[in-house]
């Protein structure tokens, strides 16, 4: 191209800009050692968790029954799980899991659309949304036990109840943060109404989001443990019924066995979300401040 | 007499797209005087605009009055609180004046800022294709369209990266496409290369020296960079601070291409320079 020549220091300038990327690469190179980095902390302090756990149980001050030490337990969990009725239980409870956090997340987002777009509804929704988050997801199990019975609909509403409210503040906090720089150029190119909505507040908040997200699976993880141990349907299987079960035959080590698979499985979602939410922040270019921690 | 010809090469020999600059002789831009009125891209007429209300209200602008022809590159210049920014918030659209007028004449406008702005979640081609989409430009012409205007910034390889993995100037240049992108006949500019080293910022000042002739744009151009206004403008606006007011207007008649560092660049710097420091000192005590 005749034109070429011409440009040379602007590209030249951009080859040099772009070319080494020192901090880019030691990033990339270093992801495999990044992931060991990671890992090696979490099992220290899995050690230190059980050495303390074995250390009070060498201590004595409890009865072996009453509290047994981590090898009993750890045995024990390897026994329930060659049993197909842990499995059942943790199916049950994940579905509904998977089903009252998928109300939730229909729930929120319409509420925090709909109240971050229009004025009125925040003045008078607003705070109340606030409010439903603090309180203990607990606290509305008398109201669904007599409203629904006891059926898998008391959990599900209770799980909502829990998880809605931060999914609606996840959303309504990313609209309001939106950079005004971002909305000016929006505005700027002519993006007015739902498009703006649909091609600047909307991706521009999905941060925000996915941690109210992330706060939301937490408050519906507690709220459907406390309901399956609150609301026992007869004849069904879950982690709640089976905790409930060893609590009612004082089986210590079958009981904290199960409270390791509750733990276990909270991490791992919660792993999921933290993946998305590292994802977002890659393709955005904000992994720099991620790295920092 | 070259002022006709704004390109730093021959204009055969840029890029692709867009018209050749029309070699007439009505393209004169050296002075606003030479044009006759009714056919001015930008007017304001006696713009004031005030924030607030009651005793902490601050006027910002003071009965500014300017015109810019089309085609015309104009540059205002001023110290802290001259408004400047103002002023192409009320050009564009974004705010409207407390009192006073202020008319594009129907010309579509679109403003460049600081930083590039650009949405982070999309490739420099998504973000040029989106700025196409809002004007309502038909799906299957997007994304050739948006290649041919990263082509013009000389980013025609870049296309797939999002901003986070370009360099500033270059996110300064997708910025630059994208406004391209809306078609508008009046190229707003905040301070574009305020933040741009000294070495990018004059490869960037002929980029868009090329670009505005190929396409004959109409520039208002803001900075607090006495020889970027020399350097760029076919006229220079030197506004006062709180209230901005119109203090001078330089026509700058230095023969294109220019230099930063020449003579005739610094001296007019100098002058502007001069002019800025009454106007600071105005405000002493």
């Amino acid at each position: 191209m005749a034109a070429e020549t011409s440009l040379d220091p602007l590209s030249g300038l951009d080859n040099l800009e772009l070319a080494p990327q020192p901090g880019r690469d030691f990033l990339r190179r270093g992801v495999s050692s990044k992931t060991l980095g990671s890992i090696w902390p979490k099992l220290l302090a899995i050690v230190l968790a059980l050495g303390v756990w074995e250390l009070v149980y060498l201590s004595g001050f409890k009865s072996a029954i009453i509290f047994p030490g981590p090898a009993t337990v750890l045995a024990n969990l390897w026994g329930q799980m060659q049993h197909a009725l842990l499995w059942q239980a943790i199916g049950t409870t994940l579905q509904r899991a998977v089903v009252g956090f998928g109300l939730a997340l229909i729930i929120g987002s319409v509420v925090g659309a709909l109240v971050s777009r229009i004025k009125p509804l925040r003045a008078a929704v607003g705070s109340l949304i606030t409010g439903l988050q603090t309180m203990p997801s607990i606290a509305w199990f008398p109201f669904a036990i007599i409203f629904f019975g006891l059926n898998t609909s008391a959990i599900l509403f209770v799980i909502v109840l829990g998880a809605a409210p931060s999914i609606a503040n996840g959303l309504i906090a990313g609209v309001d943060y939106t950079p005004p720089l971002l909305l000016r150029a929006g505005k700027t190119m002519g993006l007015r109404g739902l498009p703006l909505y649909r091609h600047l507040i909307l991706p521009a908040s999905l941060p925000t989001f996915v941690a109210g997200l992330k706060q939301g699976w937490a408050f519906a993880w507690r709220s459907l443990m406390a309901g399956e141990l609150l609301v026992i349907i007869a004849g069904t299987s879950s982690i709640g019924v089976l905790l409930s079960t060893d609590q009612q035959q004082a089986d210590m080590p079958s009981a904290m066995a199960i409270m390791i698979v509750i733990l276990v499985l909270g991490i791992a979602v919660d792993a999921l979300f933290g993946t998305i939410d590292r994802n977002i922040r890659r393709r955005r270019g904000l992994e720099e401040s991620a790295a920092g921690s | 007499m070259s002022v006709t010809q704004r390109g730093v090469g021959p204009p055969q020999a840029s890029g692709p797209p867009g018209p050749a600059p029309p070699p007439s002789s009505d393209v004169s831009r050296s002075s606003a005087s030479t044009r006759g009125a009714g056919t001015t891209a930008v007017r304001l007429d006696e713009v004031c605009k005030v924030y607030g209300k009651g005793r902490s209200s601050l006027l910002a602008l003071d009965k500014v009055s300017m015109a810019v022809e089309p085609g015309e590159f104009v540059c205002l210049i001023g110290a802290s609180g001259c408004g400047k920014s103002t002023m192409l918030s009320l050009v564009a659209g974004l705010d409207t004046a407390t009192s006073g007028e202020v008319s594009t004449g129907g010309k579509r406008v679109t403003l460049m800022f600081q930083e590039p702005a650009l949405f982070p979640w999309l490739t420099s081609s998504r973000n040029v294709e989106l700025a196409l989409r809002a004007r309502g430009v038909p799906k299957q012409e997007r994304r050739a369209r948006a290649t041919e205007l990263l082509q013009t910034v000389h980013l025609g390889g870049f296309g797939s990266k999002r901003p986070h993995e370009l360099s500033g100037g270059m996110r300064q240049r997708v910025a630059l496409a994208r406004a391209l992108a809306q078609d508008a006949d009046v190229l707003l500019m905040d301070e574009p290369f305020g933040a741009l080293d000294a070495m990018t910022r004059d490869l960037l000042h002929e980029e868009l020296e090329r670009i505005c002739a190929e396409r004959e744009l109409t520039v208002l151009f803001v900075t607090h960079n006495v020889r970027e206004a020399a350097r760029l403008g076919d006229r220079v606006i030197v506004l006062s601070s709180r209230p901005g007011r119109v203090i001078e207007e330089i026509p700058v008649d230095i023969e294109r291409p220019r230099r930063m560092d020449s003579p005739e660049i610094a001296e007019l710097g100098a002058h502007m320079t001069d002019r800025l420091r009454q106007e600071m000192a105005s405000h002493g005590r």
